[in-house]
């Protein structure tokens, strides 16, 4: 209840210096009690989190969650049931159009125009941005020679691949240089370079002082861009920290990560050790390593197999992303 | 001039397709040629028939799919996102139907000319006028979210054929029962055809002023009601 207080006092407080500095804040994104519901069926419940400006935050869960019901609401999209959405210091829900000048936006569920090319797709996206004629073409020209498509600009867009679209589609809300970009699953079905080639631009970005709010499945990609992260299940926030201290609130399991030769059978006696198939390799988490690496020499030695490599390692973010799920034990 | 840059892709990616502008052409000469031949009809009659055709199909040809069509290829939100309102994306629908409309009328205002009829400037303000309404009327067509163009277009027919034999082309008013009277007086169409019997020469049904008055207020109603209809609807495709 104390806490309840507190919280609400410093929401009021947020909103009094928004008013009295007319919106200059070091906070790019304020999301506060967010409600949201399709027919009947709560979607988002009381969503609240801040990013500060300049900051990459990574906004995690599994699919149905609301994470695009979340950035759809923070981009104006749709309005919320309830609560209140401030980025770039307005109200989303009452300034959309003026929020979105300032934003750049990659949805997870876009196409650009096939018929269109590269380029008539990019400056549609300037003059929507309401771009001079001149900056439009500069910056369009710039930009798709850093994403490596200026070559094929006069192509229509339908004889792109997947990751050519992708990168178009980066260039199209980078255009307007937003002070805030919103990226929904941006690496999500791009080969291995185009995946890392986006990554260093996200990087690039946050450089320059860019806010990036990341939505991703990929946690290796949030766990190295990401300065803070928040999952999300179910509508609900459930934890809310750095990449670090996510995985801390694993609480000291360690994965201990064994390889047997040939494969060793379905490894049904490792079950017993709550092992899991990984590849090549069973993985078992434990907050005892030591007792686990023993119990496997055991086993080994039981069944005559050889050990190829074993070794510990402290929980990725993956790790921690599923235990906090409770999707591992 | 965002809803100019909106018109501007409609322009480039729906408009200009073969079939669409044939089709945007043969459909009202076809129905045109079925009403004529056999029939002792003033030229001028006809060809005034003809124009208000041409305009009516040809503005409400394509503006009724774009939205459906838009969710289909799920470029919708991708341009919901920018800095723009529900009104712009209406607004540059519109232009872009109505362009197409003025220009493919511009065609049976040429064989008109050709056959040595003379016609009134005022039926430039007309098409004008009248493809902005029906651009407008074709795309309230859509404004039931469905993501799927052959139910919009299913939808749009429903409405679009049966006007054509309400609104004066091809029956003169004063020829019609009195339910067909009630009907007419609600169509749009039947305000244009008027106008354009007028410059044709003809004797008309209303006084040209009131044609111009309800055909504007017409307008102004229909896109006033496809921006409110589009903010529930849009949304509802993503």
């Amino acid at each position: 209840m104390e806490c309840e207080l507190v919280s609400q006092k410093r929401d009021m407080l947020f909103l009094f210096f928004l008013n009295i500095t007319g919106g200059r804040s070091e906070l790019a994104i304020k999301a506060k009690n967010l409600e949201k519901s399709f027919d009947g069926k709560k979607v988002l419940n009381d969503i609240s989190f801040s990013v500060k400006k300049g900051e990459v935050f990574g906004y995690l869960g599994p699919n149905g969650a609301g994470k695009t019901t979340t950035v759809r609401i923070l981009t104006g999209l749709i309005k919320p049931d309830r609560g209140e959405v401030f980025v770039c210091g307005r109200n989303v829900s009452k300034e959309p159009v003026k929020v979105r000048e300032k934003i750049g936006i990659l949805p997870e569920v876009s196409n650009v125009y096939p018929d269109l090319t590269a380029w008539q797709n990019l400056m549609l996206a300037s003059q929507l941005y309401g771009l001079e004629k001149k900056v439009a073409e500069k910056r369009g020209e710039k930009l798709l020679k850093e994403f490596g498509i200026y070559g094929v600009k006069n192509s229509k867009v339908k004889t792109f691949s997947k990751g050519m679209k992708q990168k178009l589609m980066f260039c199209m809300a980078l255009i307007s240089e937003p002070e805030v970009i919103f990226l929904d699953e941006p690496t999500s079905g791009l080969d291995v370079a185009s995946a890392r080639m986006l990554r260093e631009k996200i990087l690039e970005m946050k450089d320059l002082g860019t806010t990036v709010f990341l939505t991703s499945h990929n946690m290796s990609e949030v766990d190295v861009l990401c300065d803070k992260v928040a999952i999300i299940k179910g509508g609900k926030i459930i934890a809310k920290d750095t990449p670090d201290g996510i995985k801390e609130l694993v609480g000291g399991s360690v994965a201990v990560e064994v390889k047997f030769e040939n494969g060793f059978g379905n490894g049904v006696e490792l079950s017993k050790l709550r092992g899991k198939k990984a590849g090549d390799r069973y993985v078992i988490y434990t907050t005892d390593p030591n007792e686990t690496i023993c119990q496997i020499v055991e086993f080994a030695k039981k069944k005559r197999v050889r050990i190829i490599s074993i070794n510990t390692r402290s929980p990725s973010l993956e790790d921690a992303f599923l235990k906090i799920l409770g999707e591992i034990v | 001039m965002k809803a100019l840059a909106i018109a501007k892709k409609d322009v480039l990616v729906y408009y200009l397709k073969g079939p669409v502008v044939i089709f945007g052409i043969l459909l009202p000469i076809f129905l045109f040629l079925a009403f004529w031949i056999g029939r002792h009809l003033q030229l001028n009659f006809l060809i005034a028939g003809l124009i208000a055709m041409t305009v009516f199909f040809s503005s409400t040809s394509v503006s009724p799919v774009i939205a459906p069509w838009e969710g289909q290829m799920r470029t919708l939100e991708r341009l919901l996102t920018y800095p723009i309102d529900v009104k712009t994306v209406v607004l540059g629908d519109v232009i872009a139907s109505s362009i197409f409309g003025i220009l493919l009328t511009t065609i049976p205002i040429a064989i008109a000319f050709a056959l040595g009829l003379s016609i009134n400037p005022l039926i430039a303000i007309g098409v004008i006028i009248s493809a902005i309404c029906f651009s407008s009327l074709g795309l309230l067509f859509s404004a039931y979210p469905s993501n799927i163009p052959a139910t919009v277009m299913m939808i749009s027919a429903l409405v679009r054929f049966p006007m054509i034999f309400i609104s004066g082309i091809f029956i003169p008013l004063n020829k019609l029962p009195e339910f067909g009277k009630v009907l007419a007086y609600l169509s749009p169409l039947t305000y244009f055809t008027d106008i354009s019997r007028f410059c044709l020469g003809l004797r008309t049904f209303f006084p040209v002023y009131l044609d111009f008055t309800i055909l504007i207020t017409y307008t102004l109603l229909f896109f006033i009601l496809s921006v409110k209809l589009h903010e529930r609807a849009l949304l509802r495709r993503l």
